[in-house]
């Protein structure tokens, strides 16, 4: 005899889960009872949207799914946002919650949300479970819905009955196979042929690579395509790291506050070998005037994003991985005309001019001494606004995996929670934030976390005294008029040091350096709270709804 | 913009309908009719779909629909050769005498069923493609319709090919 809540904690065994992170409530006692000597780390959180962002930056960190655990009603809601965010950049997360009894649901009982209704368009897939035998299989099911095809979060809800309910026959699980999800992995062989044909012909052709590359770990197969063939690559916010951004083929990031490099091959270029990308609005800018002349190559494993924005001559459904491997076996080593290359070359040369005003503590300086202290393999997590550009645009990010932000979603208050689910995953690894000091309130309480499991995450906020980004949009598009965006001077070190963390301020250009060093060598964790120029702006930019070429403040103009 | 038939064979589960109907109201379109049932797989139903919208536009419902891990098959029927039917019941105001037997001799005409008989109103039950209702539905007008109800299209596809 097991009960409900037994078969969940066994489940989480078997599909290898080891950290977990929560917050107790009532209507999960159950679980809590048996996680109080099950053979898995639960993570004590300071508010249930840090669950699943922990849980999320976990998942980015490792490959591995993520799991986060919260009770009913207030619990499971504080979830929410947290799963929208890794829905809309296809993590693997799998969320429990708990739930009122069944005997109750529906009744608007205390501590009642109807949970799976509310996740429904931000999860992948949800299960709200009423027979505890099938909690075995429900696990499994759900990791293997998670973690495959285009990945994504799950939630299971779980009613308190259900969990304390004792099963006397356990079914045994089976490996998961669903009648409705079949994620094709092997790109279709006549495309794969097309695709060819159309690299071979192309004499400006452009790789534009996402988080879809991440996640297949596909990064080795996109530089061997590009080398092979001598394409140059453009990548999403999600995508950098796949491509060693000092690789000679890299144009860096494309889109708003992409380069002008990847901005303006796109626009030259006449084919567009587009890889784990979803042709997202930030990245095309008006999408008539995106890749214009170029026949577009897609490859992506969810079907759905294929023609979604942009029409595309060439659609293939599959792995990343595969289908690249596909296409380049069928290529020879090709030589470019030079003219395309050397275009490439000089946008990205002309755009290389030093960013940033002269006067005040720049925060591209900021990115560039971090660069500099930290190796290939620390983990640079943002949270999102300017200080999430500046860090695209001046981290050299030479390894996937390593860049962790909220791209799709753009969750302010994402980034330390994240920061921590990385430093879990990754416990060798420097894990550096860069926050802006609005979103790093959003979720300053988990200092309280990273204290009580000792995680020296360096925590580097470039603090403007604004609502950057917002302000930066109120400068240049609503004439100055500067409407809620002024943030009030906050003590951070005061703040760090009362929870237990060690803080430094930094006002001048010349204390950054020691100021980080000091961060990065510290045993534990570290609050930065750098004084940056408060009206830095994040350039080039191109104006919502222009055209990706269209750029403003090239140069650091 | 044009009507599209879908039929959409899903898991037969809890939560299924509202998944499908969600997905639709989430991305902007308009159902025009949807009528759900068991059919022929034991654990599954059929969902009859009609929806309005351009072509490319109803390339990704259905690519969207086929994302809904209950969702097992999605067919666009439009172009096949179907048979479709809709269900209506109408309640007609109808007094004893010369109106009533009008409203008879319509439903004569239109083969719908006299199912119910009361001292003010009758209700016909008809069953055709959704003009036929609407022709109907304009003919009794005119005496006065106190309620009226109607199914949803269903369809299948004719001959050989039908079913799965
Ligand atoms: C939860 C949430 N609320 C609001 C926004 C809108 N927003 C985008 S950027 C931004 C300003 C961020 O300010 P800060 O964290 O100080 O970073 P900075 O831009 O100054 O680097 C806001 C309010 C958001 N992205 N997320």
């Amino acid at each position: 005899m097991k009960t409900g809540a037994r078969l969940l904690v066994e489940g989480l065994q078997r599909e290898g889960v080891e950290t977990i992170f929560g917050y107790p409530g009532g209507a999960v006692l159950p679980i809590y009872d048996e996680l109080y000597d099950a053979p898995l780390r639960h993570v004590l959180v300071r508010h249930e949207q840090a669950a699943a962002h922990a849980a999320d930056g976990y998942a980015r960190a490792s490959g591995k799914t993520g799991v986060c655990l919260a009770t009913s009603g207030p619990g499971a809601c504080n979830l929410v946002t947290g799963i929208a965010t890794a829905y809309m950049d296809s993590v693997p997360l799998v969320a429990v919650t708990g739930q009122v009894p069944t005997t109750m649901l529906g009744n608007d009982a205390f501590q009642e949300s109807d949970i799976t209704g509310i996740t429904f368009p931000i999860t992948k897939h949800n299960y709200l479970v009423k027979e505890a035998a099938e909690i075995g299989q429900v696990v499994r099911d759900a990791f293997f819905i998670a973690g495959t095809g285009r990945q994504g979060p799950v939630l299971i809800d779980l009613p308190k009955d259900v969990m304390t309910t004792q099963v006397e026959h356990v079914p045994e699980v089976r490996e998961a196979r669903l009648r409705g999800y079949q994620p094709t992995y092997e790109g279709h062989p006549r495309q794969v042929e097309r695709a060819v044909a159309l690299i071979r012909e192309a004499e400006r052709p452009l790789l534009y690579i996402g988080g879809g590359v991440v996640a297949s770990g596909a990064a080795v197969e996109v530089l061997a395509l590009a080398e092979l063939t001598a394409v140059p690559v453009a990548s999403t916010l999600m995508g950098l790291g796949a491509v060693p951004c000092d690789h000679p083929l890299s144009l860096g990031m494309i889109g708003m506050h992409g380069t002008e490099a990847a901005n303006f091959a796109v626009t030259e270029c006449d084919l567009l070998i587009a890889v784990g990308v979803r042709f997202d609005d930030r990245v095309t800018g008006r999408v008539e005037a995106f890749a214009p002349n170029a026949a577009v190559i897609h490859i992506d494993i969810d079907p759905a994003e294929i023609g979604k924005n942009k029409p595309v001559d060439v659609p293939i459904v599959g792995d990343a991985k595969l289908v690249l491997r596909a296409i380049t076996a069928k290529l020879a080593r090709q030589e470019r005309g030079d003219g395309w290359l050397s275009r490439v070359r000089r946008w990205q040369e002309e755009g290389a001019g030093a960013a940033g005003t002269a006067d005040g503590l720049s925060p591209a300086a900021v990115i560039r001494q971090m660069n500099a202290l930290l190796d290939e393999n620390a983990i640079v997590v943002s949270e999102v606004g300017q200080n999430q550009m500046w860090t695209a645009q001046h981290y050299c990010f030479r390894r996937p995996r390593t860049w962790i932000t909220s791209g799709g979603l753009g969750t302010m208050g994402y980034g330390f929670p994240a920061s921590m689910g990385a430093q879990f995953a990754c416990p060798d690894e420097t894990v550096a934030l860069v926050a802006g000091d609005g979103s790093f309130q959003m979720n300053i309480q988990e200092l309280g976390t990273v204290v009580e499991y000792d995680l020296p995450v360096k925590v580097v906020i470039l603090n403007n005294l604004y609502l950057g980004m917002v302000r930066q949009w109120q400068e240049l598009f609503y004439d100055r008029r500067y409407s809620y965006t002024e943030l009030r001077p906050v003590d951070f070190v005061g703040i760090a040091k009362a929870y237990g963390v060690e803080g430094m301020r930094v006002e001048n250009p010349d204390e950054v350096g020691p100021a980080l060093e000091a961060a990065f060598d510290a045993e534990g964790a570290f609050v930065l709270d750098v004084r940056i120029e408060r009206e830095a702006n994040v350039f080039p930019m191109v104006p919502a709804g222009a055209a990706i070429n269209e750029m403003i403040g090239r140069r650091g103009g | 913009m044009r009507p599209h038939t879908l039929h959409v064979l899903v898991e037969n589960r809890a939560g299924v309908l509202s998944r499908v109907a969600g997905l639709f109201s989430r991305r902007g379109f308009n159902i025009e009719s949807l009528a759900v049932g068991t059919c022929e797989e034991p654990g599954m139903s059929r969902m009859t779909i009609v929806v309005l919208g351009d072509d490319a536009r109803i390339e990704q419902v259905k690519k969207q629909l086929n994302k809904l891990i209950d969702v097992i098959k999605v067919s666009d029927i439009t172009e096949q050769s179907t048979v479709d039917r809709e269900l209506a019941l109408i309640k007609v105001a109808a007094e004893p005498g010369e109106g009533r037997a009008e409203v008879m001799q319509v439903a004569g005409i239109f083969r719908a069923q006299i199912i119910d008989v009361g001292p003010k109103s009758v209700i016909l039950l008809v069953a055709g493609d959704s003009e036929k209702i609407d022709a109907l539905e304009r003919l009794l007008r005119q005496y006065g319709i106190k309620e009226f109800v109607r199914t949803g299209k269903i369809a299948l596809m004719r001959g050989m090919k039908g079913g799965r």
